[in-house]
């Protein structure tokens, strides 16, 4: 029996209330919720309605990013009636329970994932849960998080904790260096590809190697976002001295004594080095080219200069099925060039790319070009900082004179449950995580990528080699 | 929430893979603030012809799979956004149970705080049930929790596992919140130590 712990294993441990059977369930502290505006409703009404109250207000932050306009003039206006009302409600509960609420005027509101980070909300060593998939973005500063439905957000107000079934351990090492213009984003689009959109089905992943090392924390946080497109319920990273830099002077980050004995304690965060992974997978980042999807779910990627793939080929009588839906909807033909797909539309945003870096890395795109006359490109900035950070640096000039519009920050396209809405046929190059049917719009076709490749795919008319752009236009 | 115990009914296939949680309730129906009307929703972009009426290629609108109280699912069912939305839609459905080999971690999680029971079975055996429930003559089944049992129309029976502890929430329809705030003196002791060490967490 060998006592060495992932540092998974660490995380759980250090916020098992209690053991609940033998099966793996125990009661699990959590440290950490953020609450936005869709999916915290019923739940804050389940507590009303059973005269329950918040077990920790202060532990809570709620933001309204899913429903609200992103027009660059903003108002407190909301595009329809239910999302008003979810805003309304969300500021009528923050108040009663005492929770405190970044509001669509505040200049610190934005998308969730975005928002904590940069707000010190969250520090290396927390376990936390929000009532959206995306939580596992803070795995990138060592806490390990997860998302939860509705029921569970309740559970979590009343009572701090959840029932949590241990999960199983995968290690992902990345070794190698990533080559000229690709990025985090690719990296996680190849291992999803890799090991499929359920290969982390009940599984944590723990990603480390020097690849990861060599990242910038908002890079490393674009990876365990998506880590849920491989299934994974959570994902994370031992945190290091950039970690520690990135939450130095974050609003509310531990000050003076604190902020001394926290780093020492977040120093000892990580797996031990005898410790046993249930699934080791290994990647050599310098193999890696820019990906883009081709199809409806995130693991149908392919680097860019490949071609829709021949279903006829497939043996799995299920991945041939899916492969021959998924080529159907999008719209495409069999060995078609992925580099001749036209596009409608560009949308650089989402908590996976919508960060000042991802900001940056556009604009050295688009400096001194001009979005393709037929390509309808937008710019949704993560956060009302990331907007401002964006106007300081001048890159929001760069991106209008370009010919992107320059929005205020949401969801927006990612979901698009406000107004920005493609209709049937459109055809999307998206810095987002989801390709889903339907996820920009019923019969809207979305391609992933990074937010380089939306760029150079906006200036050119269709998808292309981020390595070409220069060449060609 | 209901007990579930033993529950008769059909069983519809909807054996693709990865059907996400966008598929199974769009972004439109996402909007309120209370749990109502959300039947409707359900694989709404399958269900309805853009005119509105319902699609006669979707298993749930032909006839002898109208008002299935069973999904036999494909791999990864679930995955995506963490939309609740989608369970409550199934049930309101009349959906009580979903058989399949993979199921995406927050949706299983929100079946089972919905008392919507999920199965997993092994490849081999989805595959041949998955058969037996779309021949129409053959899609009434009988699951047993009590028992672990799935009766099959011509008596065989699939055994099938589930953790003691869902499987007692499942028998009596618990209230989560209630049971574990039976525990909040644990919960107070171990907060209180676990802040006392960590004390820029407060
Ligand atoms: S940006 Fe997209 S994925 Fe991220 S929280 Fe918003 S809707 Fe979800």
């Amino acid at each position: 029996m060998t006592s060495a712990k992932t540092l998974y294993d660490k995380h759980i441990d250090s916020h098992t209330v209690c053991k609940l059977d033998d099966d793996g369930h125990v009661l699990l502290y959590i440290d950490r919720q953020v609450l936005n505006e869709y999916t915290s409703p019923q739940a804050f009404s389940g507590l009303r309605e059973a005269g329950r109250q918040v077990k920790r207000p202060k532990t809570h932050l709620a933001v309204v990013d899913h429903v609200n306009p992103t027009a660059s003039l903003r108002t407190a206006e909301m595009p329809d009636e239910g999302g008003a009302q979810q805003v309304s409600y969300l500021g009528e509960n923050c108040q009663d329970f005492g929770i405190e609420l970044f509001d669509i005027l505040d200049q610190r509101q934005g998308i969730e994932h975005v928002v904590a980070p940069e707000q010190g909300f969250i520090f290396p060593g927390m376990v936390v849960a929000a009532g959206d998939s995306h939580t596992t973005t803070y795995g990138a500063l060592g806490a390990f998080g997860f998302g939860i439905g509705t029921s569970e957000i309740e559970h979590l107000l009343a009572t701090q904790t959840l029932v949590y079934k241990r999960l199983k351990s995968m290690r992902v090492t990345v070794d190698g260096i990533l080559g000229t213009a690709v990025t985090s984003k690719d990296l996680i689009m190849a291992l999803i590809h890799k090991i499929g959109a359920s290969g982390a089905t009940g599984f944590a992943i723990e990603f480390c190697g020097s690849t990861i090392c060599n990242l910038s924390v908002e890079a490393r946080m674009t990876i365990c976002n998506m880590a849920v497109e491989a299934g994974a319920r959570g994902a994370y990273m031992a945190p290091d001295d950039k970690v520690f830099e990135y939450l130095k002077e974050k609003p509310r980050s531990p000050k003076g004594e604190h902020w001394k004995q926290a780093v020492k304690k977040w120093r000892t965060l990580r797996s031990d080095d005898d410790a046993k992974f249930d699934e080791e997978v290994k990647i050599d980042a310098s193999c890696i080219q820019p990906m883009v999807t081709w199809g409806t779910s995130p693991d149908q990627a392919l680097p860019i200069q490949s071609t829709i793939p021949n279903p006829e080929l497939i043996t799995d009588p299920h991945v041939r099925n899916d492969t021959y839906r998924a080529i159907e909807y999008m719209g495409l033909k069999v060995g078609q060039q992925l580099t001749e797909i036209p596009i409608s539309h560009a949308f650089i945003g989402s908590c996976t790319n919508s960060r000042i870096e991802d900001l940056r890395e556009v604009a050295d795109v688009v400096r001194n070009r001009h979005v393709a006359s037929n390509v309808q490109a937008i710019i949704v900035p993560g956060s009302t900082e990331v907007r401002n950070q964006a106007e300081s640096e001048g890159l929001a000039d760069i991106f209008k004179k370009a010919g992107f519009e320059w929005r205020q920050s949401g969801c927006s396209m990612c979901l698009a449950m406000n107004d920005d809405v493609l209709q049937p046929g459109d055809r999307c190059a998206s810095s987002t995580n989801r390709n889903f049917e339907g996820r920009q719009g019923a019969g809207a076709r979305t391609h992933l990528m990074s937010p380089g490749m939306v760029a150079a795919a906006a200036i050119s008319g269709h998808l292309m080699d981020i390595r070409k752009i220069g060449q060609e236009v | 929430m209901k007990p579930f115990n033993i529950v008769n009914g059909k069983a519809a296939p909807l054996l693709a893979a990865n059907i996400d949680t966008d598929v199974i309730m769009p972004k439109q129906f996402l909007k309120g603030i209370d749990r109502q009307g959300l039947d409707h929703g359900v694989f709404f972009d399958q269900r309805f012809l853009t005119s509105g009426e319902p699609n006669p290629d979707f298993i749930l609108n032909q006839s002898e799979w109208q008002e299935s109280t069973f999904l036999v699912v494909g791999p990864n069912f679930g995955c995506g956004s963490s939309r609740e939305h989608a369970v409550w839609g199934l049930k309101q459905l009349g959906i009580r149970a979903l058989i399949g080999t993979t199921f995406a971690g927050i949706f299983y999680d929100n079946c089972q705080r919905n008392g919507v029971l999920i199965i997993q079975l092994p490849e081999n055996s989805l595959l041949e049930l998955g058969q037996v429930i779309s021949n129409a003559k053959s899609n009434e089944i009988q699951i047993n929790l009590q028992e672990q049992q799935i009766k099959l129309k011509d008596n065989s029976v699939t055994h099938f596992d589930i953790d003691h502890l869902r499987k007692t929430a499942l028998l009596e329809g618990l209230d989560a919140v209630g049971s574990t705030l039976q525990r909040k003196e644990l919960i107070d002791h171990f907060e209180h130590k676990y802040l006392k060490t960590n004390p820029w967490l407060q």
